[in-house]
């Protein structure tokens, strides 16, 4: 139910469009106000949530510890999986954020038998989540040449790598198909695999569906379905410098694209996809394993009843004598 | 000769379905788990049951199977059941499975006209020898269940060991169970 | 055991379907099954240490005799931790069910219930979050992944929280480091709220409370029960060692879990370390009121774990050493490592500890003061300052566990190996997904070693003990050595279970066999008393 649910949230945005856009003419709802919008309540939004994690109290100091810690001088500690300085909690989160570390960890390292296939498919995960990353990344960044006169070098060149393999026009992109198949494969491993399938929401599926829609209809747009790139242009930049244009002629297909795009960014603030900002904020790794060196303070500790020694040897101080224990009191 | 002949051909083929089988009595979404994951400590429960298994297929294909043999492979999967949300006969019940899959195996090969003679025979003797690995199964389901709680009172001991020890509750030196 | 059911006929036998009509999680409603819960605790337990809700009651019955307003309760708790945890405010939001948590859960991998995948034990709670404290949530409902709390849920949660080891497995293996053992922990407070405990948790916390140790023994019997080890050492020996207690002016505080003075294979390890501190020549002292380095309140709630750990620094401190010392023990370095200074810090009336006898300063305690033995023990070795006879162990082929608190929570792997390696010639690692950082849980922890709940343990376990099967096919091993009391009481039925033949003990009852004491008779018993086999021939 959750699939289907999901998917057809996607289609009825697109259907929304179409009839706004192609019917009543609502361009300027969906090409300006929509955009707005959607951008006003990412900002707010995504900044509100991490206002709230950052309001919440770090008590302890709980780092998950991946490796061997730093205790004698001649034992020798992984000082990046068990960190016990800034620089090496700064080396983790890297890892962690650039390169998906712990989801790497995942894979097996010995086998008895068994293909090769089985063996790898927990690696898979990591290799679809960071290729749908990076190609999301760079797709984003591709972008900023819609809202930069003159487009950025460092942006050229990104696309200069991007379509590498490519002789002719227009252009292929690497990772306009990187990203479908990445999609793809983690939308079949939530329908394919019981027990993921078991765990997903719709809310799973749903950010899965709309991403795929953004990429397949900016791929029809680009090379089957081709738009006014001198139009778009002039409605991004018209966005941008707050002097907002509806040209004429451009094609339906943008403005799916675009609503499909805004209603990822008003989503995402109440979704899942808050994960990007909340692993900056996971204690169980971004805090170091120093506790032993260094004192953590926690903000809302408070004066607990405890029971004293002197209640202790009140109780007991007979048989305390007895056996012979020292006591305070005689 | 001819079931041993028929099952042999099929060894794999038959051994997996059992496997499957088996595996079928958990949750679904644990039980696709159990069959892919190979990595035998990733996936422990899944890939004792595949080894056990597949050697008691070869053990029961024999003509006078080695019950020295059997008793450690029938135990290495009840042990696990023994434990797991089965009731006895559920934990035990997974060696009739081979008879119906070997069954409609023959359903599938053969139609009654061209039914070989004497694999009928051959067939419920076969059937007897399941039989009597389900009886064994049995004695090994209560030996673990008896071991379950041999060892539920032999940890309290443990834990106190000393202490009674002490009262002079204990005499005898500790005692380890096999 | 298990499903009680009318037996299947006959002719069903062979076709029983076990897989369960295919329904969402949320619609599946808890079966206590027996063998997978605990007793509850009963109301004495908690009136003992003035916790709320006290009453006698069964997770069997139908009625929990839940206060009327217990859902404003929980609700409440919620809120509250909210606030006052980032990690369970960022881990309730930021799952996105990629499910790399799912098989690494050593009781989903050896039961199957689905339920405990940590993602889905982590998603029951969830969903009552979404649907009082998230928008979404509010409005979607079930579409979001909310769900009403109801008294069915408030069962589910606390079946399946103390189902949870708090092993930490899933979260190193989380891209995000979302911490199942921290959700538990939350959910268990807010069960705590209306006093649904483990009897088996709660008797040694209400213990603790009053004696400082477990089994609610009073000082006297601490004493005795040391000197009767005493005893056993000088038969082995031939040497009366000495110890003090409750002695102001020694230099060290020696804490260790009090398994390890009343248990067996646990008493073995106390063994080794009097002897050990005997031979040195170590100023130290024990305490019989800070006599247990364990916690249970820490599966209890977070006040409670503060609790009963006031008797460490304050012991210390009244004694007037200069450090602690630590022994064998999983949870107790969870907590000397990640919350004792921070619940009673800073320590700044003891000193920076600096071992005795090597001079050897150990800088990563000179905050929190407290030093792990399998450090000290390792400095003594890499000086040279011991004696040893590793032969005297050559009986013992041997393998190291891991436990979960001292790998995922601190970190301390090669310290026990090395001592191992100088004590032991035999000495033969598990599979490399199964130690260190990635071990599995002995399936006892966080105060699941009950007896009632064996089944559930003996799954738990499982993981474990199949590793442990590998080498003893392999290598022939036949002790699996550890540093961890909880592991020393569930690990010898897990062995005896799976791998009868198998022996379990502690790193210092190795070291007491190999450790040549100054004026020693010739040792012909190991520290249990037991014959030692001809030595050197083996190696």
């Amino acid at each position: 139910m959750g699939i289907l649910f999901s998917f057809s949230v996607v289609v009825a945005i697109i259907l929304l469009v179409i009839a706004g856009v192609s019917g009543a003419g609502l361009n300027f709802l969906f090409g300006v106000i929509f955009p707005y919008i959607a951008l006003l309540i990412f900002i707010v939004g995504v900044t509100y949530r991490v206002v709230q994690w950052g309001s919440s109290a770090v008590p302890f100091r709980v780092p998950t510890t991946g490796g061997q810690q730093t205790s004698l001088p001649w034992i020798k500690a992984n000082k990046i999986d068990n960190p016990t300085t800034s620089y090496g909690v700064i080396f983790r989160m890297l890892f962690e954020v650039l390169l998906f570390r712990s989801l790497f960890r995942n894979t097996k390292s010995e086998l008895r038998e068994g293909p090769m296939l089985v063996h790898g498919s927990e690696k898979l995960l990591w290799l679809a989540a960071i290729v749908f990353h990076y190609s999301f990344l760079i797709i984003l960044l591709r972008h900023m040449r819609f809202f930069t006169v003159p487009v950025p070098t460092p942006i050229e060149f990104l696309e200069f790598i991007d379509s590498f393999f490519q002789v002719g026009a227009p252009l292929v992109y690497i990772t306009n198909f990187t990203i479908v198949i990445a999609l793809l494969y983690l939308l079949y491993r939530r329908l394919a695999m019981p027990q993921i399938r078991y765990i997903s929401l719709p809310s799973d599926y749903f950010p899965l569906f709309l991403i795929l829609a953004i990429a397949i209809t900016g791929i029809i747009m680009r090379y089957f379905e081709k738009v006014d790139i001198v139009g778009v242009k002039q409605i991004t930049m018209g966005l941008v410098s707050f002097r907002p244009v509806i040209p004429d002629n451009i094609g339906v297909i943008f403005y799916i694209h675009l609503t499909l795009v805004c209603t990822l960014f008003a989503y995402f603030p109440f979704s899942k996809l808050v994960h990007m900002a909340g692993i900056f904020l996971s204690p169980t790794r971004n805090l170091a394993n120093n506790n032993r060196m260094v004192r953590h303070v926690n903000p809302w500790d408070y004066p607990v009843k405890v029971r004293s020694y002197q209640e202790y040897e009140d109780e007991f101080r007979d048989k305390m004598k007895k056996s012979g224990i020292p006591v305070e009191k005689e | 000769m001819l079931l041993k002949d028929f099952l042999l051909e099929r060894k794999s083929s038959l051994s997996a379905k059992w496997f499957e089988r088996v595996v079928e009595t958990y949750p679904s979404e644990t039980a696709k788990f159990l069959k892919n994951q190979k990595d035998p400590f990733g996936n422990p429960v899944g890939s004792t049951i595949l080894q056990g298994i597949d050697n008691l297929f070869n053990q029961i294909i024999e003509d006078e199977p080695d019950t020295e043999k059997i008793l450690p492979l029938l135990d290495s999967i009840i042990r696990i059941r023994a434990i797991q949300d089965f009731s006895a006969s559920e934990a035990v019940a997974f060696i009739f499975y081979i008879k119906d899959i070997i069954r409609q195996e023959f359903e599938r090969t053969y139609t009654n006209s061209n039914y070989p003679a004497g694999l009928r025979e051959e067939f419920s003797r076969f059937e007897a020898k399941v039989d009597r690995l389900a009886l064994l199964s049995f004695d090994i389901y209560m030996r673990c269940r008896e071991k379950i709680y041999e060892l539920k009172a032999q940890e309290v001991k443990n834990m106190t060991y000393r202490l009674l020890q002490q009262a002079k509750l204990i005499v005898e030196s500790p005692e380890r169970s096999d | 055991m298990a499903t009680k059911g009318k037996p299947p006929k006959p002719e069903e036998l062979s076709k029983i379907d076990y897989t369960p009509p295919k329904r969402g999680w949320m619609d599946t409603p808890v079966v206590f099954k027996p063998g997978m819960y605990c007793h509850g605790t009963r109301a004495k337990y908690l009136e003992a240490v003035g916790m709320p809700n006290a009453r006698d009651w069964s997770p069997a019955e139908e009625d929990w005799k839940l206060p009327p307003e217990w859902k404003e309760i929980v609700l409440k708790g919620i809120k509250e931790r909210l606030q006052k945890y980032r990690t369970f405010h960022v881990f309730m939001d930021i799952c996105v069910r990629c499910g790399a948590c799912a098989d690494k859960c050593h009781f989903f991998l050896g039961g199957g219930d689905p339920k405990n995948m940590p993602v889905l034990r982590a998603e029951l709670l969830r969903s009552v979050y979404r649907k009082y404290f998230t928008t979404a949530g509010k409005f979607f409902g079930k579409a979001a992944g909310a769900r009403e709390l109801t008294e069915d849920v408030l069962k589910e949660l606390w079946y399946y929280y103390f189902q949870c080891t708090e092993c930490r497995r899933c979260s190193l293996f989380c891209p995000y480091g979302i911490d199942q053992a921290e959700i538990t922990i939350i959910g268990r407070e807010l069960l705590n709220l209306l006093g649904l405990n483990l009897d088996w948790i709660m008797g040694p916390v209400a213990n603790s409370y009053r004696t400082g140790n477990h089994l609610g023994l009073e000082p006297h019997t601490i004493k005795a029960n040391i000197e009767f080890m005493i005893d056993d050492i000088e038969t082995i020996t031939g040497i009366r060692v000495e110890t003090t207690f409750n002695r102001k002016g020694a230099e060290i505080l020696f804490v260790a879990p009090s398994g390890d003075l009343f248990g067996v294979p646990g008493n073995y390890v106390a063994m080794g370390e009097l002897m050990l501190f005997h031979e040195i020549g170590l100023d130290y002292t024990w305490s019989t009121l800070a006599c247990e380095g364990g916690n249970f309140g820490f599966f209890t709630s977070m006040e409670m774990a503060k609790k009963l750990y006031y008797k460490i620094y304050s012991e210390a401190k009244r004694l007037g050493v200069k450090w602690i010392l630590g022994g064998e023990c999983g949870h107790q370095w969870r907590l000397m490592n990640q919350y004792l200074d921070t619940w009673w810090g800073p320590a700044d009336f003891l000193e920076e500890p600096v071992s005795p006898i090597t001079g050897t300063k150990f800088e990563n305690a000179k905050g929190s003061k407290v030093v792990h033995i399998t450090e000290f023990t390792a400095d003594l070795i890499r000086h040279g300052k011991l004696k040893l006879d590793p032969s005297r162990n050559d009986h013992l082929r041997v393998t190291f566990h891991d436990s979960c608190n001292t790998s995922r929570a601190m970190g301390i792997f090669e310290e026990p190996r090395y001592i191992i390696k100088n004590v032991c010639n035999h000495f033969y690692e598990m599979p490399e997904s199964t130690i260190r950082e990635k071990t599995f849980c002995c399936g006892s922890g966080s105060g699941l070693n009950a007896g009632e709940n064996i089944e559930l343990r003996m799954r738990g376990g499982f993981p474990r003990a199949n590793a442990v099967k590998y080498v003893k096919e392999k290598f022939g091993v036949n002790m699996l050595a550890n540093i961890c009391a909880i592991d020393r009481a569930a690990l010898p039925t897990l062995m005896d279970y799976w791998n009868p033949g198998v022996g379990v003990c502690g790193v210092h009852e190795l070291v007491g066999n190999a450790l040549v004491m100054k004026g020693e008779i010739e040792r012909t018993l190991d520290l249990r008393g037991e014959p030692l086999p001809g030595k050197g021939g083996t190696d």
